[in-house]
C-alpha cells in the first residue's frame, strides 16, 4: 500500500506541466537535435560572412572593375579576375559540350534499353567512378591525356577545325581543353546517376501506353520518357556545371595557370578554383590575400546559385513522379 | 526501297548500340583508371612506403609514413566534427522536422554539398589559420569536418526514414516516450545503415586535397600533437606530381594507388553491406 505520491497533491500549473514533460525527455532531445540541424544553417550563413567579410579590403579598392579588368599582377598589387572567370567558364562549357552527350546516352541506355541486370552493375560501377578523388584524376591526366592531345588530338583537330580560332596556335598539351576533357570525364559520373534515377522515376504507364501503341523501345524513350523527366535531366546537368565550376586539383594540374585570355583551346588558361590553390598559401600582402578570397567569394556565390536551381529542378520532377504513381 | 517497319527497327538498334557505347565508354574510364594505377603503382609500392619519412630531394627512396598518420589524424578530427552535427541533423529531419523548417534545413544541406572544395579551405583558413597565425592539423580538420557534414545528414536521413513506422508504433504502444524509443528502437535498426553511409563520407572527405593546401599545408616530416602543419596522403600526390622529378612521379602513382584502393574498397564494401544503390550520390 502506497500513499498518494506527492505529485499528484500538488496543483498542475501549465509552467509545471512543461517541467514535467521536459523532464521526460522528449523536449529536450526535440530541442538539441533541433540546434545540431540548425548548425547546418548556421555554418553556411557564417561561410557566406567570412569570405564577405575577409575580401571587403579589394571589394573597396577595386569594386566592380575586380570582375572586368584582365590585369593579375601581384607584384604591382593590381587584380583582375577577367582570365580566371573566363578561364572558369570556357573549361566548364567544354566539359558540358562533350559530357552531357555522353552523359545522356549512357544514362538512357541504363534505364530504358539496357536489360536490370546489367543496368545494375553499370551504375553502380560508375558510381565508383563518381568516389574516385579528383587529385587522382589529375596524376591520371598530366601523364596520360596530356601527352595525348599534344602529340595526337591536336594535330588532327588543327588540320581538320583549323580554319576555326578556337584551334589554333601550338599546343603543349596542358591547356583549355585538357581542362576541359578531364572535367568532361569527372562530371559524366553525375550526369548519369542522377539522370538514370530521374528517367527510372517516370511512371511505368507512361512506357507502356507507348509500347502498346506500336513504339519501339527507343522512340518510347526519346518521345516518352525523356521528354516527361526533362525538368530532372536540366537538373542533372546544372549539378554537373556547378561541380566542374568549382573541381580544383584535376583543373589545377592540366589547364597550364596562364592568367591570360586566348580564344584557342590549345593556349593555357587558369581557372577560379586553380589560382587560389596555387596562390593561396604563397601570398604575402594582405590586399593579394583578400582578392583571393574575393575569387572565392565570386566562385561561392555562382556555385551556389547554379546548385540552387539544380536542386529546384530535380525536386519538381521526383515530386510529379511520385505525385503520379 | 526500306520499308517503314524496317526502319524504325533499324533505328531502335542503332541507339541501342550508340547509347550502350556510351556507357562502355564511361565505365572504361573506370577500368583505365584502375588498371594504370596498378601498372604504374604496383611496380613501386613497398613495405618503405609505409614506414619512412619522404627522402630529401634528390636522394631515391623513402616513404610517406608522415602523409598516412597525417590524414589518418585528419578524417578523425574531421569525423570528430562532422559526425555528430550530421548525425543528429539527421535525426531530426527524420523524427523531429516539422515541414518548413526541415525543408529549408535540407535544402541548405544540399547547397552546402555544392559548395566547392576549395572554397571550404578558404574558410577554414579564414576561421582558424587567420586568428591562430599558423597553418595546423586542426584546420584541416574543420575544413573537411565541414565537408562531411552534408552527406552524414542526408544519409542517416534516410536510413532513419527507412525503419517501418510499425517499429515506433511498437515501442509508443509499450509505453515508452517519443526520445526513448528514437534511441532505442528506431536507430539501432538503422544504425547499420548509418554507419555505413558515414563509412562512405569518411572515404570520400579521404581524397579530398583543395581545402587542405592551405590549412594542413605540408610538412616533410612527422607532425606530433595537433597545432603543426601536417602532410597528408592527397596533398603529397598533387605535390610529388606536379615535381620535375621522376622518382617523385613514382612514388605519386604508388600514394594514388593506395588512396584509390582504400576508398574502392570502401565503395564496395558499403555496397556489399547494404545491398541497395545510390548513396554516393543521393548527398
Amino acid at each position: 500500500m502506497t500513499t498518494a505520491s506527492p505529485t499528484i497533491d500538488r496543483p498542475v500549473s501549465p509552467q509545471h506541466k512543461f517541467v514535467q514533460r521536459l523532464l521526460r525527455g522528449d523536449q529536450i532531445a526535440h530541442l538539441i537535435t533541433l540546434i545540431f540541424a540548425s548548425a547546418i544553417i548556421l555554418v553556411t550563413a557564417l561561410l557566406f560572412f567570412e569570405l564577405f567579410r575577409s575580401s571587403a579590403l579589394t571589394r573597396q579598392k577595386f569594386g566592380f572593375s575586380f570582375l572586368m579588368t584582365t590585369t593579375w599582377d601581384p607584384v604591382a598589387l593590381e587584380f583582375g579576375a577577367l582570365p580566371f572567370i573566363y578561364g572558369t567558364l570556357v573549361t566548364s562549357a567544354l566539359a558540358l559540350i562533350i559530357g552531357v552527350p555522353l552523359g545522356l546516352g549512357a544514362a538512357v541506355f541504363l534505364a530504358e534499353l539496357a536489360p536490370p541486370r546489367v543496368s545494375d552493375g553499370l551504375a553502380f560501377l560508375i558510381e565508383l567512378l563518381a568516389a574516385v578523388p579528383s587529385v587522382i584524376y589529375g596524376l591520371l591526366a598530366i601523364f596520360t591525356l596530356i601527352p595525348l592531345l599534344r602529340d595526337y588530338i591536336a594535330p588532327v583537330l588543327r588540320s581538320t577545325l583549323g580554319f576555326l580560332p578556337f584551334f589554333q596556335g601550338p599546343s603543349y598539351g596542358v591547356g583549355l581543353l585538357a581542362a576541359g576533357t578531364v572535367l568532361a570525364i569527372m562530371i559524366l559520373p553525375f550526369i548519369i546517376s542522377i539522370s538514370r534515377e530521374v528517367l527510372l522515376a517516370v511512371p511505368r504507364e507512361q512506357r507502356e501506353a507507348s509500347l502498346a501503341l506500336g513504339a519501339t523501345r527507343w522512340e518510347t524513350a526519346s518521345h516518352v520518357v525523356v521528354p516527361y523527366a526533362k525538368a530532372g535531366i536540366i537538373g542533372s546537368i546544372f549539378l554537373a556545371l556547378a561541380r566542374a565550376l568549382g573541381e580544383t586539383m584535376a583543373v589545377t594540374m592540366v589547364i597550364g595557370n596562364d592568367p591570360k585570355i586566348n580564344a584557342s583551346l590549345f593556349a593555357p588558361g587558369y581557372s577560379i578554383a586553380a589560382v587560389i590553390a596555387n596562390e593561396f598559401s604563397e601570398a604575402t600582402s594582405d590586399i593579394y590575400i583578400s582578392a583571393l578570397i574575393e575569387l572565392g567569394l565570386v566562385l561561392f556565390c555562382i556555385t551556389i546559385a547554379v546548385n540552387a536551381i539544380a536542386r529546384l529542378l530535380i525536386l519538381a520532377t521526383t515530386r510529379k513522379s511520385t505525385a503520379h504513381s | 526501297m526500306i520499308s517503314r517497319r524496317t526502319r524504325r527497327k533499324i533505328t531502335n538498334f542503332v541507339m541501342f548500340a550508340m547509347t550502350g557505347l556510351c556507357a562502355a565508354v564511361a565505365v572504361s574510364v573506370l577500368f583505365f583508371i584502375l588498371g594504370y594505377l596498378l601498372w604504374q603503382g604496383g611496380r613501386t609500392l613497398n613495405w618503405q612506403f609505409f614506414t619512412q619519412l619522404p627522402a630529401p630531394v634528390g636522394e631515391t627512396g623513402g616513404g610517406f609514413a608522415n602523409a598516412i598518420i597525417g590524414s589518418a589524424k585528419l578524417l578523425l578530427l574531421a569525423s570528430l566534427i562532422g559526425v555528430p552535427i550530421g548525425f543528429l541533423g539527421g535525426v531530426y529531419l527524420a523524427e523531429f522536422g516539422g515541414t518548413t523548417w526541415a525543408f529549408i534545413v535540407r535544402y541548405t544541406t544540399d547547397l552546402l554539398n555544392g559548395v566547392p572544395s576549395i572554397v571550404m579551405g578558404i574558410f577554414a583558413y579564414a576561421l582558424i589559420v587567420l586568428p591562430m597565425k599558423h597553418f595546423s592539423t586542426f584546420a584541416g580538420g574543420v575544413a573537411l569536418g565541414v565537408m562531411m557534414i552534408p552527406i552524414a545528414v542526408r544519409s542517416t536521413e534516410e536510413f532513419l526514414r527507412a525503419v517501418p513506422n510499425s517499429l515506433r508504433e511498437g515501442a509508443l504502444a509499450l509505453g515508452a516516450t517519443k526520445w526513448r524509443a528514437i534511441a532505442t528502437v528506431v536507430i539501432p535498426a538503422a544504425m547499420r545503415g548509418i554507419i555505413t553511409g558515414i563509412m562512405l563520407d569518411v572515404a570520400r572527405v579521404a581524397g579530398e586535397t583543395a581545402p587542405l593546401l592551405f590549412t594542413a599545408f605540408n610538412n616533410r616530416f612527422s607532425s606530433p600533437g595537433w597545432n603543426q602543419p601536417t602532410s597528408s596522403l592527397p596533398v603529397m600526390i598533387f605535390t610529388y606530381a606536379i615535381a620535375p622529378y621522376e622518382d617523385w612521379h613514382r612514388q605519386a602513382w604508388a600514394a594514388g594507388l593506395v588512396l584509390l584502393s582504400l576508398v574502392l574498397v570502401t565503395n564496395i564494401a558499403a555496397r556489399f553491406i547494404l545491398r541497395r544503390q545510390s548513396l554516393v550520390l543521393r548527398g
